[in-house]
């Protein structure tokens, strides 16, 4: 098997590698577009902001690679934002893939913002094991997309959200299992285990 | 719920650990590789590695192990220690660290601050704070709590905040060392003034000193170095004890 992790400006792409080297799969990071396309699997990650990342996507042509892929695509953390219709993150027009809007925390009793640190799940379904009901796992961002009909884990901060989502061949966390430890590494395993 | 997180530091020199770790089922106390592991496996939610070597000759040897330990330890990580300027920033992040921490290069030139955030994205961004109390007043200190400057705590926090700071780490120098706990009432005082995350440091010395930094300091995360280093308290046993007294905490089975 081999899984392409998308190239592109985004912070956290070293340390997906790491995670897959950890893992023991054949990866590869790459913004070309047949290499993309004849992988296995794919790993869309993303640390950083949504109107940058999005120019620089389409600018690289990536945004019309990453709907039309066929096998199974993982979005990670800005990559999970940016596999929506739109964020509020500089008003930015996404991908699309799934059709919820991207929004920013409103504290409710002054919480902090960013929501940075380790949480749990709950209500896991689907393709994430039951098991890692209760599990934590790591999360950093200050925006996020509200349950929705494909929402496959939740997460409370501020208000219920979709930690990790669903539709057709796109999945998506929140969180970064890269950096999540064991619980993490459940789920990239549980990723990488999905039919291609 | 989100969980109160619990930081182990490493001081690191020439890519060893500079303290002596008394750690069972270790084979070599100096790696810091190997000591990271071992305490994500028992549970801590960070690691913070300050590189406190000088010469340029050894921030490359820093940077070798960064990607070392980016590549064995599955938790988020923090790297620190004569960090001045963009281009030191960038080989640290390349090589997989999750934040880098500023200190007294930040205190210098606070536009550093601004200059990380907008490179690299707040949560890039850890500003340390070495204060002192002096004639009533937090004064902010630099190169290892050596130099007073003419800085305040809470005005120079909250001035990191706006500048783009991402999270706070603030160390009291009249309790590091000390373990008679960490400094409650400006860590109660910060969490107010804030709206990012504030690492509590110096001073721990039992499990009801972390107790007191999030329930009475209201802190986000506690860093402690020598008590975790010498067994004194395993990361599972503070857990175990925090979770009994209800702070919320990531538990571990393991």
């Amino acid at each position: 098997m081999k899984v392409a992790i998308i190239k592109y400006n985004a912070g956290n792409i070293r340390s997906v590698a790491f995670a897959m080297e950890r893992l023991k799969v054949d990866y590869s990071i790459t913004d070309h577009e047949e290499e993309i396309r004849k992988a296995d699997k794919i790993i869309f990650p993303g640390v950083g902001e949504a109107s940058t990342t999005m120019q620089y996507l389409k600018y690289k042509k990536l945004d019309q690679v990453i709907i039309n892929l066929k096998q199974p695509v993982l979005g990670i953390c800005l990559g999970m934002q940016l596999m929506c219709a739109f964020s509020e993150e500089n008003n930015t027009p996404c991908l699309g893939i799934f059709k919820e809007s991207v929004k920013f925390f409103i504290p409710k009793n002054k919480e902090k913002i960013p929501h940075m640190g380790w949480n749990s799940l709950a209500q896991t379904k689907g393709w994430l094991p039951a098991e890692l009901t209760h599990q934590f796992v790591y999360f950093v961002h200050s925006y996020y997309v509200p349950v929705n009909a494909h929402t496959t884990a939740i997460t409370e901060y501020v208000q219920p959200f979709s930690a990790a989502m669903k539709q057709k061949n796109f999945y998506a966390v929140q969180f970064h299992p890269e950096k999540s430890a064991l619980a993490g590494e459940i789920i990239l395993s549980s990723f990488l285990n999905i039919p291609s | 719920m989100l969980t109160k997180r619990i930081i182990p530091c490493l001081d690191i020199k020439d890519g060893r650990t500079v303290k002596g770790v008394n750690f069972i089922n270790i084979r070599d106390a100096g790696d810091p590789v190997e000591l990271g592991e071992a305490y994500a496996r028992q549970g801590a939610d960070e690691l913070v590695f300050l590189d406190i070597s000088a010469t340029n000759e050894n921030r490359k040897t820093f940077v070798k192990l960064v990607k070392e330990i980016a590549s064995h330890v599955n938790i988020p990580f923090t790297v620190g220690g004569g960090i001045s300027s963009v281009e030191d920033v960038a080989p640290l992040l390349e090589a997989g660290a999750d934040k880098v921490s500023i200190n007294s290069a930040a205190v210098k030139n606070p536009d550093l601050i601004d200059q990380l955030s907008k490179a690299f994205g707040s949560q890039f961004v850890v500003l340390a704070i070495d204060a002192r109390k002096i004639d009533n007043q937090w004064i902010v200190h630099t190169h290892g709590g050596s130099k007073p400057t003419d800085k305040k705590l809470f005005s120079w926090a909250k001035e990191g905040q706006e500048r783009g700071a991402g999270e706070l780490l603030f160390t009291s120098m009249d309790h590091d060392g000390t373990k008679q706990g960490f400094a409650i009432d400006p860590l109660a005082k910060l969490n107010e003034l804030l709206n990012i995350p504030v690492i509590a440091s110096g001073g721990a010395g039992t499990q009801k000193d972390f107790l007191e930094a999030f329930v009475l300091g209201k802190a986000d995360a506690a860093l402690a170095a020598t008590l975790f280093h010498f067994g004194e308290l395993t990361i599972k046993e503070l857990k175990d004890y925090l979770l009994q007294s209800g702070v919320p905490i990531r538990n571990v089975n393991a």
